[in-house]
């Protein structure tokens, strides 16, 4: 994985003074909070429910043992015990002092990590594809293209105050693991028929109250012009897009109130004009970041053969275990979704001994994927006994991936200051509901997302099912939807129709997965089978009335 | 009843206006009346809060008790980890909320 | 009038109040002129030749198309000053500088110590705009 130099370590080193000395001003009160807010948020301090809540950042999700020890013992040192990974491959930490951030960011700048441009109106993280540099279907690892981006939005000068929140994601497969088109700027790297690679650029995607899927751009930008395409997109943006309505004001809107040709004509025309500003980097400065991500030395004698005598290992083998391009290995995802458990929420203790295996069976190397799971991406499959029992042992080993109780939520109501109503205590009504692994297994991937409020955090509208709580007179109210998808195949759910109660809404869903048992043919998924027969069987069984009890 | 929240500048803390402080515990909230936004204005311009609203709150048998969930969230901790809560004790605290 | 609390230029400064972009264009002898967030700075491309101070406003702080414009002007090779006004606060200075305004007159006087701070603070920088800073890529490879 990518490695500071000199460079970038003085970066974020002058970022932990940065912010220090920020911290210092508006304690000592020569900031207001208005003239604060804008700063903090940009480093990723937030004011939420309960405290400050400081998210890291974890670039394309990528993190080595030593970064992830860190991660632990900052929830032990300044936290509570624990940490939240985030859909966008972040981890954040709720119970935050103001006065012990900058220490915080001492601590994450010794082991190369920042919090920069986590939050505020400026370029966020970038992500990725999980299962980059591991995958089988893969063209390339998308991730020396996304620390490029990296370094480009790292305080850029132009881009620190745009009309709102941008977001960045690059894959290089047609599987997309990362919800891209769900994104300010997707980035997919192609091969052209003349065999070279370039870039195809989506934009305007995005979740929210007003969720579109970004329509293609461009579908190939070179790759010596794939920064100053990325500027240019960047430019009209800042330029155009609406100042006078916060909720109007991500680039979807702009891209639709232009319309996707004008919008283009735009960008293409600023982006003549940066071409000849000589802003890109050489593709040696790509070969150097490239460097970093070649393959670990693989063990080319790795047995492909495997024990599975063991039958809930074969289980978590069946569920949680992903092919590698490499044989004699395999991706294992670790789920943070136990039973009843808060998702994405890990203990200190758990992140060092997700660090600890990494370290041992992993080439050092872990990931944060957007479903809130965490991916040893380069295991020997003669390894997989000893690390599931590693797991198993540490309350980890949950074999859901991608089941029913896989599910994203975000904070909700009970940390979120933004937030209309819980989504935490929804997810652990539904996954005791489901508990049983069987029936979870019958119902196959169902991809089940839950948001707190219409800002989307859940992902809610790209869920197979997805919950959407609401604020109806003061009480938490659950609208339902069906048939999103954020992969290849990305849709947008459709509301049922009227919300439900917190024990309405587990019925409800319930009641969703049994028409899909009944309908399906072959081997349809949940969302193939709802986009056979579409929404009215659902409904007629979701809505319809009970039998009068006697 | 009109009370007063907000968070502690350095900590993060919840915290609610007393009278004459800001305390940890919503029991000690006192109804502000008319001046909630002028007691917030002095009181953030001094650094002692940051982030402070006025909630509308009740006065019920077991104390002071703001009028929505958000609150009472606020003043309780996360229901999904109420060991966290200000009484990690008291198995009852969930059921507060709502 | 504002006081320019912080000038990088050793020409003399333009005494001329500065007028609007929409009156600029009759007044074929206005030498300054300032942009509103909402106007294109492209406008002012084709008179740079007589052009010797742009104030860029900034009503308030997180209203960032002032950069854009700013870089604009830059890279059509506008040389003259190029000055910041309005809510221009410490932490958006270098920023801006990097975009290439040459003199600030915010609204609020800063403090100088801060301000020198926070013009200091990054010692190299990841992106080539017009300031002429060798971006991080082109130190690594010889630039």
């Amino acid at each position: 994985m990518y490695q500071y130099d000199t460079y970038d370590q003085a970066m974020v080193d002058a970022r932990v003074a940065d912010f220090r000395d920020q911290v210092r001003r508006r304690l000592d009160g020569s900031m207001t909070e208005e003239q604060f807010r804008p700063l903090r948020l940009m480093n990723g301090l937030y004011l939420q429910l309960h405290a400050y809540m400081l998210r890291v950042a974890i670039p394309y999700g990528t993190l080595n043992s030593a970064q992830m020890h860190v991660l632990g013992d900052i929830a032990d040192k300044y936290d509570r015990g624990y940490g939240h990974f985030t859909t966008r491959q972040n981890i954040q930490y709720n119970w935050i002092k103001l006065e012990e951030t900058p220490d915080i960011l001492a601590d994450l700048a010794k082991v190369e990590m920042h919090a920069i441009q986590t939050s505020g109106n400026c370029i966020r993280n970038i992500s990725s594809d999980q299962y980059a540099g591991a995958a089988a279907d893969e063209l390339v690892d998308p991730r020396p293209y996304a620390e490029l981006l990296r370094q480009w939005s790292t305080f850029h000068p132009e881009f620190n105050f745009l009309p709102r929140k941008f977001k960045i994601a690059v894959i290089a497969s047609d599987t997309d693991r990362a919800a891209m088109r769900l994104h300010d700027i997707g980035i997919q790297i192609v091969k052209n028929a003349a065999g070279e690679l370039g870039a195809a650029f989506y934009v305007g995607g995005g979740m929210g109250r007003t969720p579109m899927i970004a329509p293609l751009v461009r579908d190939f930008v070179p790759l010596d012009q794939f920064v100053t395409y990325a500027e240019a997109a960047l430019r009209v943006y800042n330029r155009y897009g609406r100042r006078d309505n916060k909720y109007k004001a991500r680039i979807k809107i702009l891209v639709h109130e232009l319309g996707k040709d004008e919008y283009t004509r735009q960008v293409e025309e600023e982006f003549a004009h940066l071409l000849t500003q000589n802003i890109e980097p050489p593709l040696a400065e790509l070969e150097r970041i490239k460097g970093f991500f070649a393959d670990p030395a693989f063990d080319t004698a790795a047995p492909d053969a495997l024990d599975r005598s063991d039958p809930d290992f074969a289980l978590w083998l069946d569920n949680n275990v992903a092919a590698h391009k490499q044989p004699g290995y395999a991706i294992a995802t670790i789920s943070l979704k136990p039973t009843g458990g808060i998702p994405g929420d890990a203990s200190a203790d758990q992140i060092r001994l997700m660090a600890d295996l990494a370290e041992r069976y992993s080439f050092d190397e872990a990931r944060v994927t957007h479903a809130q799971n965490i991916v040893l991406a380069h295991v020997r499959k003669a390894d997989l006994y000893a690390i599931w029992q590693a797991l198993d042992a540490a309350g980890l080993a949950t074999p859901n991936l991608d089941l029913v109780t896989d599910i994203i939520a975000c904070p909700g109501l009970d940390y979120c200051s933004l937030a209309n109503a819980r989504s935490i205590p929804v997810a652990q009504k539904i996954a005791q509901r489901f508990s049983d692994l069987g029936r979870q297994r019958e119902l196959g991937e169902l991809k089940l997302k839950i948001s707190g409020c219409i800002n989307a955090c859940g992902h809610h509208h790209a869920g197979h099912i997805g919950i959407l709580g609401v604020d109806r007179k003061g009480v938490e109210n659950y609208q339902l939807l069906l048939g999103g998808s954020e992969g290849a195949d990305t849709s947008l759910g459709q509301i049922t129709g009227p919300g439900f109660d917190e024990d309405g809404i587990v019925d409800a869903v319930e009641k969703a997965t049994n028409v899909y048992l009944g309908a399906k043919q072959g081997d349809e998924r949940f969302l193939d089978t709802y986009r056979r027969i579409g929404m009215a069987p659902f409904k007629e069984a979701i809505y319809a009335k009970e039998p009068a009890h006697g | 009843m009109k009370i007063l929240t907000g968070n502690d500048l350095k900590s993060g803390a919840v915290t609610w206006w007393d009278g004459t402080d800001w305390s940890l515990h919503v029991e000690h909230a006192v109804d502000a009346g008319e001046h909630g936004e002028a007691i917030i204005a002095r009181e953030q311009a001094l650094q002692n809060v940051t982030g402070a609203y006025v909630v509308d709150a009740e006065k019920t048998a077991t104390g002071v008790r703001p009028g929505h969930i958000k609150e009472q969230i606020r003043a309780t901790g996360p229901t999904v980890r109420l060991d966290l809560s200000l009484k990690p004790a008291d198995r009852d605290a969930g059921n507060w909320v709502i | 009038m504002v006081e320019t609390q912080f000038r990088f230029r050793d020409d003399e400064p333009v005494g001329d109040p500065a007028v609007t972009v929409d009156s600029f264009g009759d007044q074929t002898n206005a030498a300054a002129v300032r942009l509103e967030p909402g106007d294109d700075a492209r406008d002012l491309l084709p008179h740079l030749d007589r052009i010797r101070l742009v104030e860029v406003n900034f009503p308030v702080f997180g209203d960032g198309r002032g950069y854009s414009a700013a870089r604009i002007l830059r890279e059509a090779g506008y040389t003259g000053e190029l000055r910041a006004v309005g809510d221009v606060l410490i932490d958006q200075i270098a920023l801006m500088r990097r975009c290439g305004f040459d003199s600030f007159s915010p609204e609020r006087e800063l403090n100088a110590a801060d301000a020198e701070a926070a013009f200091a603070r990054y010692g190299e920088v990841y992106q080539p705009t017009v300031d002429g800073r060798s971006p991080i890529w082109a130190l690594r490879h010889g630039g």
